[in-house]
């Protein structure tokens, strides 16, 4: 996985000029007493409606309905708007103000949704549980014959080409379907290293059924 | 087929992937660029091969684009 723009040819952002509006709320966040407070008003009126929206789209998957939807976007967006006051000068003008902004409400949103899933039944993180993968795929069961001998290698790979914390990670996630936030969570990680501890593994599942010739080796070129 | 494209999908990695970190750290830049419709994916093949692999990522991406676009009411 690649690890610095430079590497990956991400293009990289320059100084730039700010837009009137963003301008301005950098203008009153800095501002007289006032200002800042009609500005922090604002933008926390912004911000609980953006957190509004994002828990109504997101409430399907996590089974929260009512009144707790609106209380889950109150925190959110105090939060949010705590983060952004401490962060504002971070902002360096690469996208409108506001657009930065509503970033910071809708990781608060992903964050608390994804606290929601340990309220379930406690789901134990170890179940190993093979017969879920083909309804995990989509694998169709009248073509077993066909994928039967893909997933025993699969399982194969899993067993002894990944370490420990690897062959957890893929349980978790892939037989017993947690999410990853909450799997990070529960493992006092972060999303980030969680991926990139699948990433590591995905790669060496890919290469164990491309040298069994099951499958090609995967790669996406660079263009 | 043999209905394993999932499965296929999943296995496959691209080097250009940034992982998660850093396509949260661009992903209010991304997302004008994706509203404006200005080349993003050319700009930051990183974050968009990021974006095709990661579900939570990808969420937050489409949560942050409804929002910039006025689609979240």
């Amino acid at each position: 996985m690649a690890t610095a723009h430079d590497r990956t040819g991400e293009s990289t952002t320059g100084p730039v000029s700010l837009d009137p509006e963003s301008a301005g709320w950098l203008r009153a966040l800095r501002g007289s007493e006032p200002d800042r407070r009609a500005a922090v008003e604002r933008l926390h009126a912004l911000l609980l409606r953006i957190g509004r929206s994002e828990v109504r789209r997101r409430s399907a998957r996590f089974g929260v309905t009512g009144p707790e939807l609106d209380d889950l976007a109150h925190q959110a967006a105090a939060d949010a708007l705590l983060a952004i006051i401490d962060k504002v000068g971070d902002f360096r003008g690469e996208s409108r103000f506001t657009t930065w902004a509503y970033k910071f409400v809708i990781l608060e949103v992903s964050a608390k949704v994804s606290r929601h899933f340990w309220r379930n039944p406690r789901v134990p993180l170890e179940i190993d549980d093979w017969e879920r993968l083909p309804d995990r795929f989509g694998l169709d069961p009248a073509a077993e014959s066909e994928w039967r001998d893909l997933v025993a290698a699969l399982r194969r790979a899993v067993e002894e080409k990944l370490t420990e914390r690897q062959r957890r990670i893929f349980v978790a996630l892939v037989l017993t379907g947690v999410p990853p936030d909450a799997l990070a969570a529960e493992l006092g990680t972060n999303r980030n290293a969680i991926y990139k501890t699948m990433f590591d593994a995905r790669r060496k599942l890919r290469a164990a059924l491309a040298a069994a010739g099951l499958m090609d080796d995967g790669m996406v070129r660079r263009s | 087929m043999n209905g394993w494209a999932e499965l296929d999908r999943f296995l496959r990695t691209d080097p250009r992937d940034v992982g998660c970190a850093q396509a949260m750290e661009l992903l209010h830049v991304y997302v004008e660029l994706v509203a404006q419709d200005t080349g993003a994916e050319r700009r930051h093949p990183g974050i968009a091969a990021h974006l095709r692999a990661c579900g939570p990522c990808s969420d937050d991406f489409e949560g942050l684009l409804a929002a910039v676009t006025g689609q979240d009411d």
